[in-house]
């Protein structure tokens, strides 16, 4: 994706936190989080089991348990309109039509009660100014996700198909409305690799079509390269660094992120024994003071027991450290 | 599909005559039917004349077998009592009273206790929720006959709104009903209650919340659906609770049902009564069982496509 300064963003979120109910002292899920994502583009999320990632998501949905709901503070703005501070319930219209997600797990994620026919049509049947019967425009969905025989397929139950169907079942369902975001939580981990490519493929064509943008929470760095224009690095509910996709790659700034990509194999990079983070991350209650990722930080100084500060270290790529790995802008 | 449902039917053919071999037997070991016939009075030559006629000389499985014969044509023997009526015109005569208190009870617990436990789960710690969970509670841990005589005192005798007792009218049934219902409202109750909030807690709901659905449509459909299925499990359970507690019920308040003609046959050794009714009853529960199986099938499409 080129330029989008002029543009102004689908979705932005200011000063969001998800807290373990209403206190302000209650144990923050995510913690301030800024980030914005444009028309058409593909952010993607990444960072270790337990970072906030689908928290971020589900809280985008406002699809958090109520405890987590009641927890949430900040802005996100959608077209303009801040839904952080609407009813949950008041979301229902956004959902489905103008933002949608695919979720984790493909194999739970179809009511096993009632046929796929059943539950596409009932997302089709909200969009009432789209043209030609349910019937037709369901088969269509179907078609769009490359299902073959999609007519004899509507009639099925989600235990008559394969976990690659489903999920492109449930992709058909989150898409079938054309929304205009789409929050895809790491979509592919369940399923096997060349079927995880396909499906890949098949977003991104969709996403060409519809000019949809998405965010992309993963935790494959692979699945980044491929997908993504933008990344966002989640470290203890923050997001550390956020940058184009290229420049984190080639030249991250924050020691997690250069940790985290060093432990990733490709075929240049295959040593027998893979660099691994030192310790793990820290739970929700116990999240050190300053920088949270000091406490594993190969360069961790004094400093660090600050809380590190946004610093810009090149075109549009900010990270959160003390001691960038590369020269702030200008100074280099 | 077909298949399966034969394999029930068949099942439950098996069933019905193993039962008939257990009532047959139980009720030679109760006690000597001559005796209990002829009274104190009669001679040994009576005796032996009585064991001839009614067959009681040949061996068990013979008498079995002639039982069996006699029970598929519909002959269960006499009341021993004054009218000598045929046993089973005695219990048809009951049986609609029976099944309507039962039916009656059954319809209104499903309809409360689903209401309940889905508004419960869905206020999970609310005043409500609490408060369907004190019913539950209570209505699992309070004995009938106590219950339908508070009832009684209550409505009938203090408040004058109800009758104490009759059979007929649509108010004779509400405190037997209720009385009758409590412990099975109290299990759907709990029951939908547990398998809404896993339901709530499942993908499917969050995916059909992704959708845009309302959230009406997200409660009462897709998680009620699947939250059901545990209950059609439990229905012939339910119904046998229901019938077990119609003797005690139908005895509190004087219900024309074959409850209580099974109470008071006990009390007047007629046997051919009360093996009558033994045998009515298991039937019907047989008959519940095989319903709630087929029922499953048609409700469940994972059950349809297996076997």
């Amino acid at each position: 994706m080129m330029t989008l300064e002029t543009e102004t963003p689908l979705l932005e979120m200011r000063e969001v936190s998800v807290r373990l109910g209403r206190g302000a002292q209650a144990p923050a899920l995510i913690e301030n989080i800024d980030l914005k994502i444009f028309p058409g583009e593909t952010v993607g999320l990444v960072g270790e089991s337990g970072s906030g990632k689908t928290t971020l998501g589900m809280a985008l949905m406002r699809l958090l348990p109520p405890l987590l709901d009641q927890g949430l503070s900040g802005e996100i703005f959608y077209d303009g309109e801040d839904i952080a501070n609407l009813r949950a319930g008041e979301l229902a219209r956004l959902r489905g039509g103008e933002i949608s997600m695919i979720l984790q797990d493909p194999m739970a994620s179809l009511n096993p009660i009632f046929s796929i026919g059943n539950q596409l049509k009932e997302g089709l049947r909200l969009n009432a100014t789209a043209k030609g019967n349910l019937e037709a425009r369901a088969i269509q969905a179907l078609e769009s996700v490359r299902i073959p025989s999609p007519k004899t397929r509507l009639a099925n139950h989600p235990h008559q198909m394969s976990g690659g169907m489903r999920q492109r079942v449930v992709g058909a369902i989150s898409l079938t409305r054309s929304p205009r975001l789409l929050i895809a939580d790491e979509p592919t981990t369940s399923l096997d690799v060349t079927i995880q490519y396909q499906f890949l493929e098949l977003l991104k064509d969709l996403q060409k079509r519809m000019r949809m943008a998405m965010l992309f929470i993963t935790h494959d760095f692979g699945v980044v390269a491929k997908m993504c224009d933008r990344v966002a690095v989640m470290y203890a509910g923050q997001i550390v660094e956020e940058g184009p996709v290229r420049d984190i790659f080639n030249r991250p700034a924050h020691w997690y992120t250069r940790a985290l990509l060093e432990s990733v194999p490709t075929v240049d990079h295959a040593p027998e024994r893979l660099p691994t983070i030192p310790g793990s991350p820290p739970t929700i209650t116990g999240r050190p003071r300053g920088c949270r990722f000091h406490p594993r930080c190969a360069n961790a100084q004094s400093k660090c027991l600050e809380p590190p500060v946004d610093v810009e270290v090149g075109a549009k790529h900010h990270a959160k450290c003390w001691f960038p790995l590369r020269a702030q802008r200008g100074a280099a | 599909m077909l298949k399966i449902i034969a394999t029930r039917v068949i099942e439950a053919f098996i069933a019905l005559l193993l039962m008939s071999i257990v009532i047959f037997l139980l009720s030679r070991l109760t006690g000597d039917p001559i005796a209990l016939l002829l009274g104190d009075g009669a001679t040994d030559a009576d005796k032996i004349a009585m064991a001839q006629e009614l067959g009681l000389d040949r061996p068990l499985p013979v008498q079995y077998l002639n039982f069996l014969g006699n029970a598929l044509t519909g002959d269960f023997g006499q009341s021993v009592t004054a009218g000598k009526q045929p046993a089973l015109d005695l219990v048809l005569s009951r049986l609609p009273a029976s099944l309507s208190l039962a039916g009656v009870a059954l319809i209104f617990t499903l309809i409360i206790g689903i209401v309940f436990g889905v508004l419960a789960s869905v206020t999970r710690n609310s005043p409500i929720d609490v408060a369907a969970r004190l019913i539950a509670l209570v209505g699992q841990s309070v004995p009938s006959f106590w219950l339908g005589i508070v009832l009684m005192y209550i409505f009938a005798v203090q408040l004058r709104l109800l009758p104490t007792s009759g059979y007929g009218r649509p108010e004779h049934y509400i405190l037997p009903a209720a009385t009758l219902g409590l412990f099975t409202l109290a299990a759907i109750t709990r029951l939908v209650r547990s398998s809404m909030l896993e339901a709530l807690g499942s993908e499917y709901i969050k995916l059909a919340r992704v959708k845009g659905l309302s959230e009406s449509i997200v409660i009462w459909k897709h998680a009620l659906a699947n939250s059901l299925i545990p209950v059609i499990t439990f229905m012939g359970t339910f119904f046998a609770v229901m019938i077990t507690g119609a003797v005690i019920v139908e005895t509190v308040f004087s219900w024309p049902g074959i409850g209580r003609l099974a109470y008071e046959s006990i009390l007047s050794r007629d046997f051919p009564v009360v093996q009558t009714v033994v045998l009515v009853i298991t039937s019907l529960f047989i008959i519940a069982n095989l319903l709630v199986d087929i029922l499953y099938i048609v409700v469940d499409p994972r059950m349809r496509s297996r076997g």
